[in-house]
């Protein structure tokens, strides 16, 4: 149901194409990490850079996260510009200080001496009974710890954009894709990530978020998946005569606290959908840009649809039931009007 | 050290019954899942890694273990479950993801816990050491018997936490033993292509204990090996090191097209299959008559289908139990 003049690619299609696209271009761009060779990555996201590239450039590790991230990290002060890839976020356990006390606070500890140009990507997010170490979020924990920007794309022409900006960033990127979005073999994607992505390459702006759909009435903010989510619900508001505005972060760091101020000034409402843990995250993060800045745009207090402070289950009723989802979305907008 | 009659016939009967658990497993793992695969789909959803073909070690380590030992596996534990012996029904329920499971469905495949046979699992590659190492450390600080055995992929090798913990087992001097099971592929890199030695036993000595490679999935000397070094805890002697080479008969998971695999490679290994080759040194020892192999054969495969239908007819959890057991 292509219109004319569209290309619609996947997620993966659009990580891996920027990436070539670069590599093309920036000798210094590689990509290492685990299965991201010859299996063109778990999820898709490298398939086809070995057989253009070659081995040299293209370089799957053994398991061990700590040694090819911190050499990323020493690759990036040399001169190189490393794509590495975690896995599952839910892996950082094994290799954080590479990523926070080393690629994060480099640039910082040299006072700018050493740029650390590289990219991060890791796959995020659970709703297919994975279990608590392979379906966690974790936006919270990476967006906390300052040094690092976080990208996080809800589509393909965004992912596309985004992985060009990382590449060609002088700091560290954190670029965290949505398995349910990502478009790959194994498990099912929603439709709506996978739309036009132009062929020529091109840089969409970190730090800078987009609003997805207008609206008067109430706003709601989210990022990844729950922007999906967050789009869902406003079709059923408006059935219910509710006009959503659905701000999609696409970073988290920078955080563009002006867009989020800007609408809810607008709507007077605000509802987080965050599919990381409630506590300590994104959520709160969002609702303080707000309150603190100007309390009185707000006409009643605001929501949080968030994963709930428990690990992650694996049995699907539990896992369901914890996870946000359109129809707690509308809740939470029918509770505030209730409240 | 060979095995017994009795514990040749206990090492088949497992190996079987893990075997038969595995089919059963891939044979209800695709219901939902088809014409378009998605692992989030049907009665057991979640990425699925099978055991099929490592059941050799799995059962010549646990041939010299009791309930009170300890155990930690991977993300691929259901053989090493079975042989440690762990409750079939609550394990088979908790990867159906039902009340009635080892967990009530908190766990999954990659999570099997049970207390009462000291079994417990990580999905992240390595970080059964740790938890193994300090069960160890446990048992000799409170004086207590018992040998901690952590089993992990060769891929595992490479991870920091490993040697951390190879060297904390030897410089206290631990009742602990390493078990790697090399099946030569770690998803789709191979070992050839991601560990700078061939032959990682040699690494036992960069921690001053003893180190043996074993050749062919063999269950006898993997049973020999073990043996050994279970002993050699036991008595107070320290830590081991066993790698065993072994073949990974099924995908890395299910759905798992295996492109990365040199062509001819899985045709050869299932000529190697260990269940058959058993079965055949069994009868050409003497050491079981047709009769009774069959009888095995039988019975495991009976057990198999009792778990399975107690996963299949037992209750979901209640979806806000997810909510519960988060503290002690
Ligand atoms: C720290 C960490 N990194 C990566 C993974 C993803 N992963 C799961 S299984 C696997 C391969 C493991 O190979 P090996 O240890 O040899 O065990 P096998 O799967 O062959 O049984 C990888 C890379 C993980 N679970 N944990």
């Amino acid at each position: 149901m292509n219109k004319p003049n569209e290309r619609k690619l996947t997620i993966a299609r659009a990580m891996a194409e920027a990436v070539a696209q670069e590599m093309r271009v920036d000798p210094s761009v590689f990509v290492m990490g685990e299965d991201i060779g010859k299996l063109g990555g778990v999820y898709g996201n490298t398939r086809g850079l070995l057989e253009e590239f070659g081995a040299e450039r293209i370089r799957d590790t053994p398991i061990s996260e700590t040694a090819f991230i911190g050499a990323a990290v020493g690759a990036a002060q040399d001169g190189m510009r490393p794509v590495v890839e975690l896995m599952f976020v839910d892996f950082f356990g094994v290799c954080f200080d590479a990523i926070y006390n080393l690629m994060a606070k480099n640039i910082y500890f040299s006072g700018g001496n050493f740029k650390v140009p590289m990219v991060l990507m890791t796959s995020t997010g659970g709703g297919y009974s994975d279990a608590g170490q392979h379906s966690q979020c974790l936006y919270g924990t990476f967006a906390h710890l300052p040094g690092m920007k976080v990208v996080c794309p809800s589509n393909a022409y965004d992912a596309k954009g985004l992985m060009t900006a990382a590449m060609r960033d002088d700091s560290p990127v954190v670029y965290m894709y949505h398995k349910s979005l990502q478009g790959m073999g194994w498990l099912a994607t929603e439709p709506g990530a996978t739309v036009h992505t132009p062929e020529e390459s091109y840089t969409l702006e970190i730090g800078k978020a987009k609003v997805a759909r207008e609206g008067s009435d109430v706003t709601i903010v989210s990022v990844g998946m729950g922007v999906h989510h967050a789009l869902k619900a406003a079709a059923q508001l408006e059935e219910k005569g509710t006009s959503a505005e659905v701000v999609d972060l696409v970073s988290l760091v920078p955080l563009d606290r002006d867009t989020i101020r800007k609408s809810v000034a607008k709507t007077g409402r605000l509802i987080v959908v965050d599919e990381d843990y409630m506590s300590y995250g994104v959520s709160g993060e969002v609702i303080a840009s707000v309150t603190e800045h100007d309390i009185s745009v707000l006409k009643a207090a605001p929501k949080r649809v968030a994963y709930p402070d428990v690990p992650i289950p694996f049995a699907r009723v539990m896992e369901q039931y914890c996870l946000p989802n359109p129809d707690k979305i509308v809740a939470a907008f029918d509770g505030m009007n209730a409240a | 050290m060979a095995p017994t009659r009795e514990q040749q016939h206990w090492m088949y009967r497992n190996m079987v019954t893990s075997r038969k658990f595995e089919e059963a497993i891939a044979g209800i793992y695709f219901e939902g899942k088809t014409p378009v695969f998605s692992m989030a789909d049907g009665p057991i959803p979640g990425e699925m890694h099978l055991s099929d073909g490592q059941e050799p070690v799995a059962v010549g380590v646990c041939a010299h273990l009791n309930a009170g030992d300890v155990v930690t596996a991977t993300h691929r534990p259901h053989h090493q479950a079975i042989a440690k012996g762990v409750d079939l029904d609550k394990m088979a329920a908790e990867i159906f993801g039902k009340k009635s499971g080892l967990s009530g469905g908190r766990g999954g495949h990659m999570h099997l816990f049970d207390a009462d046979v000291n079994f417990a699992c990580s999905g992240i590659i390595a970080q059964g050491m740790g938890p193994a190492v300090g069960a160890a450390l446990s048992r000799k600080m409170q004086n207590k018997p018992g040998v901690a055995v952590a089993f992990v992929g060769e891929g595992a090798v490479n991870q920091g936490g490993w040697h951390e913990a190879m060297n904390l087992a030897a410089t206290w001097n631990l009742p602990f033993v390493c078990v790697i099971e090399d099946n030569a592929w770690g998803i789709s890199v191979s070992k050839e292509d991601s560990t700078a030695i061939s032959n990682n036993a040699e690494r036992a000595s960069a921690y001053g204990m003893p180190g043996v490679r074993i050749a062919d999935n063999d269950p006898y000397a993997i049973f020999e090996a073990a043996g050994e070094a279970i002993s050699r805890a036991r008595e107070g002697k320290g830590p081991s090191l066993i790698e065993v080479e072994t073949y990974r008969l099924a995908g890395h998971f299910m759905g798992d097209a295996e492109g990365y695999r040199p062509e001819g490679e899985k045709d050869a290994l299932f000529e190697k299959d260990p269940i058959p080759k058993m079965r055949a040194n069994m009868l050409a020892d003497g050491m079981a008559s047709v009769a009774e192999l069959d009888t095995i054969e039988a019975e495991a495969a009976a057990r198999v289908e009792t778990a399975i239908k107690f996963a299949r007819e037992s209750a979901d959890p209640a979806p806000e139990d997810a909510l519960t057991s988060v503290f002690a």
